[in-house]
């Protein structure tokens, strides 16, 4: 890197985990989004169909986009912070375990 | 009451920003709050800075007068948050330092990038800025009753003062106040409105006497017109280019354009409101503009679900909703036409149009999704661009400097979908709320949240103005930070290597915020009655198109290179530029026919990001590199 950034953060072993996942789940809501649009330019009659409690297909896609955003933000932090934690837990093993070696070495 | 807690939000603003002007003596303290701002504070941040002007203003405005199509952004404004979350939170925490130039840099060191990526950051900043500039003189100028242009420069003013006392530092808890007053009292306010519950009379609770509109009845007697009651006088009949008819009659003395609707081969002329000017003088409704002859405030319910003289009393979330998407349930909105009259008068008729529930309920009035395939591709232009533009913001992307790590920056972000994704949903009963309380002014529909508030009592108006107020100085901060971060740290100091000590650089940031604000103030005057949502759609599709290619390319493809980085920064940039200068919406503010624009779509996304990213394949093929971008 040619500069440095404005706090230094160490070497993050979840980070292909993260990209994978975060690509994945990406796909999944651009398709979800996807369906909406392609709805109101294929058939935006369906719009106005009534799904539930008298509220319309417009207005309940509407709401889930928003839900499961929130919902897909809160799944890829807990499968990210538990990656990172095994990770973690991982590298502190192998570093015990090569401090060992080394001691028993010498 | 609206001017002293106004005032007391200003003097505790400017107060915050000295306090912790001692944090941005370094370049790390001004450009990125020196890193330290917890997750949590950050991600409500995000929030203050994102739910713009255009975002409480426009948006509500929006819904107000076309329904669910305003919500339509509000969708696509959120969606875009996942992109940003899942593609370039932490990669860009990363590789940055205090900009969005920095972390396209990061591998390359090519002043072509550094160059073009600072301009599209100034380019994008002031798409953005015109906006929320043009939102802060609509909210002052009822607010304190001063000229739209006065209050550009008021909030100017302020936003340079925050900016550069104290950078990134105070920018930051202004946004987090913000972010958290925006969202607390709009849940308020969507609390009262379910309270009210709707009325096919609705009278700002008993303090506004509802307006009831007449019509008349008309008959054609060959060539001639007549009207069926008696003592009116027809003077003159407008036919426009729109096939709208409009009459110009008298009555009792008083003269008054009216909006004739044929309907099954009945005549009706509907009594609108207007603005007419004789030479210099202003003409509303027939008499001069006064302090007590100003535009009457529109929008209502005729009918709930097939009945008139209704008032439902309190409703549930779902059941407010339903009422309104009931076929039944017809809306008075509130249309415009302009024209010049026979006698050279400069005419702006406000006629009322009825529509169905089911029509304001999902998409259709603005977006013609119904209609021309040319409509059908500008509505798919403006989602790409929605979806694509957030995590494409240089505002939004230099939060992630402020914050300690890349855990903490994906944290922030998820803290800033909730907030936000909570808010979107609220724009839509603010919106539905304006428009069925009759509190809408037709002549400008960003003030409709605020008004919404006022008929609720002077002190939830009071602080609902401040909390926009604040909306806008919050959004301007970070937007004037991301600006003079681009001209005095990646141009000045990067680019054109101008040596400086940590001091000067500190000191070129402030210079730039004094430029870029006055920059920003000149603009929110000149583009004055314009919607804020729309503007910021705009701005949108200009980040998506220069920017976003380079981002997804930059982290996803390694044979990405330093000159195809910048070429597609290049062609996003022109491209959607040029778009949107020859659109039609453009072409109605330069004062010429929308059909004439040589470009047909509003909306450049569709176009321009596409070519931005083949630019970048083709340009980097081209100029294979040597090195290995780790992101």
């Amino acid at each position: 890197m040619l500069h440095e950034p404005a706090t230094p953060s160490g070497k993050d072993p979840a980070r292909l985990y993260k990209v994978r996942l975060g690509i994945w789940m990406f796909s999944f809501y651009a398709l979800f989004y996807a369906g909406f649009v392609a709805i109101n330019l294929i058939s935006p009659q369906t719009m106005g169909v009534i799904i539930f409690f008298g509220l319309n297909l417009a207005t309940v896609y509407g709401f889930a986009l928003i839900i499961v955003a929130l919902l897909e933000a809160l799944v890829y932090d807990a499968m990210c912070r538990k990656k990172e934690a095994e990770l973690e837990k991982k590298g502190k093993k192998k570093h015990l375990k090569s401090n060992t070696k080394k001691k028993g070495k010498s | 009451m609206a001017v002293i807690i106004f005032f007391i939000f200003v003097v505790f603003v400017i107060g915050l920003s000295l306090y912790l002007g001692n944090r941005a003596k370094t370049s790390s303290g001004y450009y990125a709050a020196g890193g330290k701002i917890h997750w949590s504070v950050n991600g409500i941040a995000f929030a203050g800075d994102y739910l713009s002007a255009a975002s409480f203003l426009g948006i509500c405005g929006m819904i107000a007068t076309v329904g669910y199509d305003g919500f339509l952004y509000s969708i696509g404004y959120l969606a875009g948050w996942i992109v940003a979350l899942f593609v370039v939170a932490e990669p860009m925490k990363r590789l940055g330092k205090y900009t969005f130039t920095d972390a396209l840099d990061a591998n390359y060191n090519s002043r072509g990038i550094k160059l073009f990526a600072a301009i599209s950051t100034l380019i994008v900043s002031i798409c953005y800025l015109i906006p929320q500039m043009v939102g802060a003189g609509v909210l002052v100028e009822p607010l304190l009753g001063i000229p739209h242009a006065w209050g550009v420069i008021m909030v100017g003013a302020i936003v340079i003062t925050i900016v550069a006392t104290a950078g990134m530092a105070s920018t930051t808890y202004v946004q987090f106040l913000k972010g958290t007053l925006l969202i607390i009292f709009s849940s308020v306010l969507v609390g009262a409105v379910l309270i009210r519950g709707l009325s096919t009379q609705p009278d700002q609770g008993g303090k506004v006497p509802f307006y009831q509109y007449t019509n008349l009845e008309a008959t054609m007697s060959g060539d001639q017109f007549q009207v069926s009651e008696p003592g009116w006088t027809v003077l003159e009949q407008a036919s426009l280019k729109s096939g709208l008819e409009f009459v110009k009659m008298e009555h009792e003395g008083l003269e008054g354009w009216w909006y004739l609707y044929e309907h099954d081969g009945v005549l009706t002329l509907k009594e609108t409101q207007s603005v007419v000017f004789k030479g210099n003088e202003k003409w509303i409704n027939g008499a001069p503009e006064s302090v007590d002859n100003e535009l009457r405030q529109v929008s209502n319910l005729e009918q709930i679900r097939g009945e008139e003289n209704v008032n439902t009393g309190r409703l549930g979330i779902f059941e407010f909703l339903a009422t309104l998407t009931d076929k039944d349930t017809i809306v008075r909105t509130w249309k415009n036409a302009s024209f010049v009259s026979e006698g050279g008068d400069k005419v702006t008729v406000y006629y009322p149009k009825e529509v169905s529930g089911d029509k304001i309920m999902r998409p259709g009035l603005k977006f013609k999704v119904e209609g021309t395939p040319l409509e059908r591709i500008d509505f798919l232009s403006l989602m790409l661009a929605l979806f694509l533009g957030t995590a494409a913001l240089p505002h939004i992307l230099i939060r992630y400097y402020t914050v300690p790590n890349p855990a903490s920056a994906r944290k922030s972000t998820i803290v800033a979908i909730a907030a936000i994704g909570f808010f979107y949903i609220l724009t839509l009963f603010m919106g539905l709320g304006a428009m069925t309380n009759g509190v809408i002014n037709p002549a400008d529909n960003n003030m409709s949240a605020p008004l919404l508030a006022r008929s609720f009592g002077e002190m939830l108006f009071a602080i609902i103005s401040a909390i926009a107020f604040a909306t806008i100085l919050g959004t301007v901060s970070g937007l004037i930070v991301a600006a003079s971060g681009a001209i005095a740290h990646d141009l000045f100091d990067r680019y054109f290597k101008i040596k400086m000590d940590d001091r000067q650089k500190v000191n070129a940031g402030k210079i730039s915020a004094f430029v870029v604000g006055g920059i920003a103030i000149l603009l929110g005057i000149l583009f004055k009655g314009m919607n804020v949502s729309f503007l910021v759609g705009l701005a949108f599709a200009v980040a998506a198109s220069a920017n976003l290619p380079a981002i997804i390319m930059l982290l996803f493809w390694k044979k990405t290179t330093a000159k195809g980085i910048a070429a597609s920064i290049i062609v996003g940039i022109v491209v959607s530029l040029g778009m949107i200068a020859l659109s039609p919406e453009l072409f109605s503010l330069y004062g010429l026919s929308p059909l004439d624009a040589p470009i047909p779509l509003s909306n450049p996304g569709i176009v321009s990001i596409p070519l931005s990213f083949i630019t970048l394949v083709v340009v980097s093929l081209l100029t294979p590199k040597k090195g290995i971008i780790k992101a």
